[in-house]
């Protein structure tokens, strides 16, 4: 592949609410729940924010590092679970707002959480072929949950975009290779006219979210000839904080190598935003020369693996969006009555 | 003017929630009163002005000078509806005063009536906001109340005006209102009360801000000459004088003030030949307290940024050395929309006449009006004498 | 509303484009179809304005309007953009009693509101503190 990343940028909103905060209105023992899913507290968007508001966030903080012109994008992917509308692209709300208009393409994905990744490897197949100079692909999310789900403690909102270009001197990183594990498997879903998703409970672990990260992560590895010695960093979609790490064990990853793209403890699992801000997290931090292994996780069911080496040019461009980092230290704590009231879920 | 203009005949309804009244009784009723008061037949009536903001918003009728006029029993003389946003009564009564000084007609009657108690107050706020910029000022989330809030915080960091001192215009415009019997509120309010009251938007608070009024107001204009021969006190309309500005408040220089208020007074001003130390009584366009604050400031009762102080010292109460709003103004008398213009009219004709009752401003000669559309988009202002 | 009436201001409203006067270089937002200064002198062009600016003044809403009731207290403001025009907005994501006069802000892209339930939801600026 001649692909790299030439900007990436994410989003969070800025409210959070406690796992204390929630378990105390179902009567449910926090302690239990923060040890349970490994996680403390996520994201809530504010009234005023949706998934086309935290892309187009996350889009203008992937330029403001990309430093390119706007024009030059020649496609645009959205990838949510929660687009504003049913019938109306997110991407072309995103591609007005960020002056990419109107010589270019644009579509919305759908694939569970990981919508964003195959956006990805749509960019970087018609970067490939020369179709587009760049392409951005969004994976953002207002993820819902019904109240007193499990799902609820986890399903927060946020967004992460990466611009793909040509593998040149632009790029703040190559990516080396990519492979996707798909397969038939309900093990999450939402149908049409329904406000929240349905889950199979225990049989989203092994045969779903197990069985298609593994099995993309050991493809690329085979595809690649590389062995998880040779990452600095691995980061797995992160529906919770237990599975990316029993994941990382299972493959040979030590936890060093996946503290840096951990992002669920502290925001929760911002769906099709998860993988994402997981990679803009290590993309922060990481060295020109350090590899990265990239493995998404979307429901129903797939898996993309990436493997993506970091470049000199990180050092010039990192500093100038906002870093994760950033969005975790920035928050205001909401109780569980403004959340609901947040989430339009009082009807007056 | 190319002729005198005097005021022959004021007349108003009661302003208030009046559930009882529809548009056309309430119009009628406060026609009557006028032509009473000028002692005229209806036959007489040449032509008519109406001020009314926004029937279509609020009972969903448009064309009310057709209406007016048919159910006057006046057809077939001109009917003319005048709209600007909460000045449409004074702008009526600038029409009125300018067809009869260019001789084309005698005795015309200029009305203001607003209905707004038969939509929800919700809706009515919504009404009353499409008097500012809805592509860049309600589409942000702006109201009214907002608007004048972000006049208030203004005047308040530059001036060091209080909360305290807006609160006292509302006091003392309730103190008045409890005088007329025609005022909505008949009830006494104190600082505290203002202070305490609910938020509507900060600094403003629920009894800072003029309520929700239906009324209607008629007087009646005619040549000065003719009124001299009739039974009553003539009053001349000496000077009159209007003013648009931009109608969003963030495309202004100042927000502290209306340049709309300055140019218009500086316009009567000089038309009657008088200034700002020669009035003797002034019904100002209080919607806020901070807009009464804003408006003896603009028309010159005070220097700009003392108008919290002149308040403060009671120079604006009956007694003071400027009384304002003695009416109780659009806080204590109420604020129909399209009808305070010529409420205005109506009490500083009584004033002018010595027919004020308890709230009389003794020995007032020269009186002034101050009618404000939007946040200051237009503004009108008319000044009275005397005739005798 | 019909769509039109939001679409058509789409560009100014996502992304502060107001206009400039070539003749007296005077910049303006929102976006005016003639030069208020200059009249038909003036020579009109699209201008993208800078995305900070300062608190002129503000108030604390806690009676909405239509659409905005979820949101009460919240922040209306006037701000002065870096390029000098002034516009009305709402301050988001801060605590309406740390809001100052002078206080710099940022653009954010937000949803502004939406015709009913199935109608066009409405994008477009609002500010945040920097």
């Amino acid at each position: 592949m001649d692909v790299g990343i030439i900007g990436y940028g994410v989003y969070i909103p800025r409210y959070r609410i406690r796992v204390e905060e929630i378990a105390k209105v179902w009567g449910e023992d926090p302690s239990r729940i923060k040890q349970g899913l490994m996680i403390e507290e996520k994201s809530v968007p504010a009234p005023d924010e949706d998934t086309a508001t935290i892309a187009v966030e996350a889009a203008r903080n992937a330029l403001k590092r990309a430093k390119i012109k706007p024009q030059d994008i020649g496609a645009i992917y959205v990838g949510s679970e929660s687009h504003p509308y049913a019938v109306k692209p997110t991407a072309t709300i995103v591609a007005e707002a960020i002056e990419a208009t109107p010589n270019l393409t644009a579509a919305d994905m759908e694939f569970a959480c990981k919508a964003g990744t195959a956006g990805i490897q749509a960019c970087a197949g018609l970067v490939e072929m020369g179709m587009i100079k760049y392409g951005i692909s969004i994976g953002a999310d207002t993820a819902q949950a019904a109240p007193g789900d499990p799902l609820e403690y986890t399903a927060a909102a946020g967004g992460g975009a990466i611009i793909v270009g040509k593998n040149n001197d632009e790029a703040l990183a190559e990516i080396e290779g990519t492979y996707s594990y798909t397969t038939d498997t309900p093990d999450f879903w939402r149908r049409e006219m329904r406000p929240y998703p349905k889950h199979g409970g225990r049989f989203t672990g092994k045969p779903a979210y197990f069985r298609h990260v593994l099995s993309a992560a050991h493809g690329i590895l085979r595809q690649l000839k590389l062995t998880p010695q040779d990452f600095a960093h691995a980061v797995f979609h992160q529906p919770n904080g237990k599975f990316p790490c029993q994941v990382a064990e299972e493959l040979g990853f030590s936890k060093s190598q996946i503290v840096c793209g951990l992002v669920v403890p502290k925001i929760g699992n911002t769906y099709s935003g998860s993988t994402m801000i997981g990679l803009a997290a290590v993309l922060d931090k990481a060295k020109p020369g350090e590899r990265i292994l990239v493995v998404s996780y979307g429901s129903g069911a797939g898996s993309d693996a990436f493997s993506i080496q970091v470049k000199e040019a990180i050092e010039a461009k990192r500093d100038s969006a906002p870093k994760v980092d950033d969005f975790f230290n920035n928050k205001i704590y909401i109780d569980y009555p403004t959340y609901i009231k947040y989430r339009g879920l009082l009807v007056r | 003017m190319m002729r005198e203009v005097a005021i022959i005949g004021v007349g108003m309804t009661k302003f208030g929630e009046l559930w009882d009244l529809s548009f056309r009784q309430m119009i009628i009723e406060a026609g009557a009163r006028a032509l009473e008061d000028a002692n005229i037949d209806g036959k007489q009536i040449d032509a008519m002005y109406v001020g009314n903001m926004s029937s279509g918003q609020f009972i969903s009728q448009e064309h009310t000078a057709s209406l007016i006029a048919d159910h006057a029993g006046l057809v077939p003389i001109p009917s003319t509806r005048v709209e600007g946003a909460c000045a449409s009564g004074g702008l009526a009564l600038r029409q009125a005063v300018i067809a009869v000084a260019s001789g084309i007609h005698d005795f015309v009657v200029a009305a203001g009536i607003e209905k707004m108690t038969d939509v929800m107050s919700e809706q009515a706020t919504g009404a009353l906001a499409t008097a500012a910029d809805q592509e860049w000022e309600v589409y942000a989330g702006a109201t009214f109340p907002g608007l004048y809030a972000l006049m208030a915080r203004r005047h308040m960091y530059e001036f060091g005006t209080t909360e305290e001192q807006m609160a006292m215009v509302a006091v003392k415009n309730h103190s008045n209102a409890c005088m007329n019997p025609c005022a909505q509120y008949h009830m006494k309010i104190t600082v505290e009360n203002v202070l305490k009251s609910p938020p509507v938007v900060l600094p403003l608070k629920l009894l800072d801000c003029s309520p929700i009024t239906d009324g209607a107001a008629c007087v009646v204009v005619a040549p000065a000459e003719k009124a001299r021969k009739m039974d009553r006190v003539p009053v001349l309309v000496a000077g009159t004088g209007q003013a648009s500005d931009t109608i969003s408040l963030h495309s202004r220089q100042s927000l502290t003030g209306l340049r709309a208020t300055v140019e218009a007074a500086r316009m009567a001003y000089k038309m009657a030949g008088v200034g700002p130390n020669d009035i003797d009584v002034a019904e100002v366009h209080d919607c806020f307290t901070i807009a009464e604050i804003m408006a003896i400031e603009d028309l010159g009762f005070c220097k700009k940024g003392e108008g919290g102080k002149l308040t403060e010292e009671g120079q604006t109460e009956i007694g003071g050395r400027i009384p304002v709003n003695t009416s109780g103004g659009l806080k204590g008398k109420g604020h129909p929309v399209g009808a305070t213009g010529i409420a205005q009219v109506v009490e500083i004709v009584q004033q002018l006449r010595g027919e004020a009752g308890k709230r009389q401003v003794k020995g007032a000669e020269i009186g002034l009006t101050h009618n404000v559309g939007g946040t200051g988009g237009t503004a009108v202002v008319h000044i009275f004498k005397r005739g005798d | 509303m019909a769509a039109p009436r939001f679409w058509r201001e789409i560009p100014n409203r996502y992304n502060l484009i107001g206009t400039k006067c070539g003749n007296c270089n005077k910049v303006l937002f929102p976006p005016r179809y003639i030069c208020p200064h200059c009249r038909r002198m003036g020579k009109l062009e699209p201008y993208k304005l800078s995305r900070r600016g300062k608190i002129v003044t503000y108030g604390v809403v806690h009676v909405a309007p239509e659409g905005f009731e979820d949101q009460v207290p919240y922040v209306l403001a006037i701000v002065e953009l870096e390029d000098g025009p002034r516009l009305t907005t709402q301050v988001v994501d801060c605590d309406p009693n740390e809001v100052k006069i002078g206080d710099e802000v940022e653009l954010v892209f937000r949803r502004i509101g939406s015709d009913n339930e199935d109608g066009v939801i409405y994008y477009g600026f609002k500010f945040r503190k920097v």
